[in-house]
């Protein structure tokens, strides 16, 4: 799967003693991701084990859930962003796109509520997501063909909004429930249908009628064992989908990269006209890599929304998503697949939901009064007040942190935490001359 | 970008350098040093097949905007053949190139290689037919290594489909090129004496380093004919050396090659043809003595130097 890699230059000495760590852990991609994956447990853990095994494995699991989901959606875009150099700011409309599809191909076509779908197996639901995705990624790489980094970014935006907006529409709504027969829900959303991995533990996915497996599962760990709520559980028997369906997203991504086509994609980012110079068909590659990355931008939209009950198109598929995705690759290293995994993980936990938590485990052992303003909080000149102050406020403060975070990486590290190795762009190592063929010219 | 139709018969000046052209290619090395290579050429070009030239430009013309920056230029490159073009700054040259080598799409006038019309084909298409070219500032793919930069080159790799480079079954025949390619990669990095620097990303390469690259990257795409653009600009005499002999080398191996350099020395002593560009058009062809000789050369270009 990797390759340690020799040839980086010990030259640029490690900056600190993180520096230093980062370079050891290096040497395996897996054993980098679960460790990350233990940090963040461990820290979870002692965020929460004043409040019971139940909330350290919750909290777990929220943690993995979003890391997992993230490093999904970051693929995607490396494959797009880190790889080809293309701009694609409409990440959050290939996602709703698919999970969108798939939830109107899929639902009942005479629900009890929401609007009416296809009533189609899951399977071709997902197929269909990711289908249309790639269509909407191959239509968004025409003017791609033609436009520079930034508008092009322009472009995806607006399409991505045009989206949102679209599904948001009750117009379309009832349009689409008038030609296909199958609605979106409008600005109320849709729910989601059942989880297959669900129905794996309870009979129908109705809960107090477990299956054999569901049996087993909560007579270790759940309230008859050790006493770990059900739907966390079976959350964690979901986390093991996603984490099946991320091995298989970086494998693909992977290889796509260490081939020749990977070699063109970077050719392209690095300089267009040198690929096409070279007898590359830059436009068509361009196309591909639009249609690949969408498409599974679609996929990780269905697995990340399509599990969460419900979609609506306004809180969760604003531009705000793509800049996340964004950041998460930025972190990671943009270029490197490990990496994307990586910052999906690190920015979930460490960025996205782990202030929050921090906030609140801190609140909790202050025992002050929250002060009503920031003036009353800094005139207090009480460090604990202040500190009481944070805590409740850790919503807003989190996008200042998340703003000094990007700042510190962007002055320090702009290649991210993994961007500064060579990710061998072949399907063979390259590492060293194998031995034989010194003949000369 | 409008296509306009080409017009071959358009401009005038298609007769000027064709007549002077004929014959000239296994003429008497040129001044200073004799070709050892000469008698080679005939006999190992492989690569090109004798009969049409491999490279005809008629009555090019390109303008951009109001500005005429190639008005009407004509001519032939030989097979096998190491033809100098020059002119002064704003002669049309590099316009030229482009307008060849499909970035520029020729405002009137047929680019045609090997008897092929390739006049308006993207760069891509161009480059597939054999007709390579290198750039006036070298342009390496700075964020990879220069094993990776020559690899690219080649044409029609297996694994630029991408479903053959991730799929199970195919990706196979797709390793077996990879490792023939390699090896390849690295005889041309040894040819051209770069083979130490085969892992460093081409972003660190000194600006010579950067200029051997290159070629050695065009040679990796199997080209029929190479088109350099001023591949001595900025390279210390004896690198400037060490290119010069590849040049030299890689044309006793059959390949031709069109060369802009403002260098007139070397122009003179290395290319058996010159081609003068003046104001968008062909002022003269002929051999490096004829050139030197030629009123209308020294008179618009030249100066009384020579």
């Amino acid at each position: 799967m990797s390759d340690a890699d020799p040839a980086v230059p010990e030259a640029d000495a490690p900056e600190s003693a993180t520096a230093a760590v980062i370079a050891a852990a290096k040497e395996s991609d897996f054993a980098l991701v679960v460790g990350t994956l233990l940090a963040i447990y461990a820290a979870a853990a002692l965020l929460s084990f004043t409040d019971g095994l139940n909330s350290v494995v919750g909290l777990m699991e929220t943690l993995t859930f979003l890391g997992l989901v993230y490093a999904l959606t970051a693929l995607a875009l490396n494959l797009q962003w880190g790889y080809t150099g293309l701009f694609n700011i409409g990440v959050a409309g290939f996602m709703a796109v698919g999970v969108y599809t798939m939830g109107m191909v899929v639902r009942s076509p005479d629900p009890a509520f929401g609007p009416p779908g296809l009533g189609l197996p899951l399977p071709v639901g997902v197929l269909a997501g990711m289908g249309m995705a790639a269509l909407l990624g191959g239509i968004a790489a025409l003017p791609a063909l033609r436009l520079k980094a930034d508008y092009l970014a322009i472009v995806t935006l607006g399409l991505s909004e045009i989206i949102r907006l679209s599904l948001q529409s009750s117009a379309f709504d009832s349009f689409l429930r008038d030609t296909i027969g199958a609605g979106t829900g409008g600005g109320r959303g849709m729910g989601m249908p059942d989880n297959p991995v669900r129905d794996l533990f309870l009979v129908d996915g109705q809960a107090g009628t477990p299956t054999a497996l569901g049996d087993l599962v909560f007579g270790v760990f759940g309230t008859d064992g050790l006493g770990i709520s059900h739907p966390i559980l079976i959350g964690w028997g979901y986390i093991a989908v996603l984490a099946a369906f991320l091995v298989g997203f970086y494998l693909l991504l992977e290889r796509l990269g260490r081939s020749p086509f990977g070699r063109t994609m970077k050719a392209i980012r690095e300089d267009e006209l040198v690929a096409n110079s070279l007898g590359k068909d830059v436009n068509l590659v361009k196309i591909k890599v639009f249609v690949i990355g969408c498409a599974l931008m679609g996929l990780a939209g269905i697995l990340w929304f399509g599990s969460q009950g419900n979609v609506s198109p306004t809180p969760q598929f604003r531009p705000l998503l793509t800049f996340y995705v964004f950041i998460a690759v930025i972190i990671g290293g943009s270029g490197s697949n490990t990496g994307s995994v990586l910052g999906g993980i690190v920015f979930a936990a460490v960025l996205f939901e782990g202030p929050r938590r921090v906030g609140g485990a801190v609140r909790g052992l202050i025992d002050a009064e929250t002060p009503g303003s920031f003036a009353d909080a800094l005139v207090s000149l009480d460090p604990v007040t202040l500190l009481a102050y944070a805590a409740d406020n850790v919503a807003p403060l989190q996008f200042v942190f998340l703003g000094l975070v990007l700042v510190f990486i962007i002055h320090r590290r702009p290649e991210g935490v993994l961007g500064d190795r060579i990710e061998t762009a072949a399907a063979v190592d390259l590492s060293e001359r194998p031995a034989g063929g010194e003949s000369d010219e | 970008m409008s296509s306009d139709a080409p017009d071959p018969n358009d401009p005038a000046d298609v007769a000027d350098g064709s007549d002077v052209a004929d014959g000239v290619d296994a003429s008497a090395p040129t001044a200073d040093e004799p070709e050892e290579n000469d008698g080679e050429v005939e006999e190992s070009a492989k690569h090109t097949p004798s009969g049409s030239p491999p490279l005809r430009v008629e009555g090019l013309v390109k303008r951009f905007g109001g500005v005429t920056a190639v008005d009407g230029a004509s001519f032939e490159v030989e097979s096998g053949s190491l033809t100098g073009l020059i002119g002064p700054n704003g002669a049309g040259k590099s316009t030229t190139f482009n307008c060849i080598t499909g970035v520029h799409e020729p405002t009137a006038g047929t680019v045609s290689f090997q008897g092929e019309d390739v006049t308006g084909l993207k760069p891509y298409q161009i480059a597939r037919k054999g007709l390579v070219r290198t750039f006036q500032i070298a342009r390496e793919l700075s964020e990879m290594t220069v094993l990776e930069n020559l690899m690219l080159a080649p044409q029609g790799q297996l694994g630029e489909s991408a479903v053959r480079a991730v799929t199970p079954g195919l990706r196979g025949a797709v390793v077996e090129e990879e490792t023939a390619l390699r090896e390849r990669a690295w005889e041309t990095l040894e040819f051209f004496e770069i083979d130490h620097l085969a892992h460093e990303h081409a972003g660190n390469l000194s600006g010579g380093q950067r200029k051997l690259l290159e070629m050695a990257r065009v040679l990796m795409t199997d080209p029929e004919m190479v088109l350099l653009d001023e591949p001595l600009a900025g390279v210390n005499p004896t690198l400037e050396e060490k290119l010069l002999d590849r040049i030299h080398d890689l044309r006793a191996d059959g390949y031709t090659f069109l060369l802009v350099e403002h260098d007139m020395d070397v122009i003179m002593n290395n290319c058996e043809r010159v081609i003068v560009m003046h104001q968008g058009s062909v002022l003269a062809e002929g051999t490096g003595d004829e050139i030197r000789n030629d009123e209308r050369v020294i008179e618009a270009y030249l100066g009384e130097d020579l």
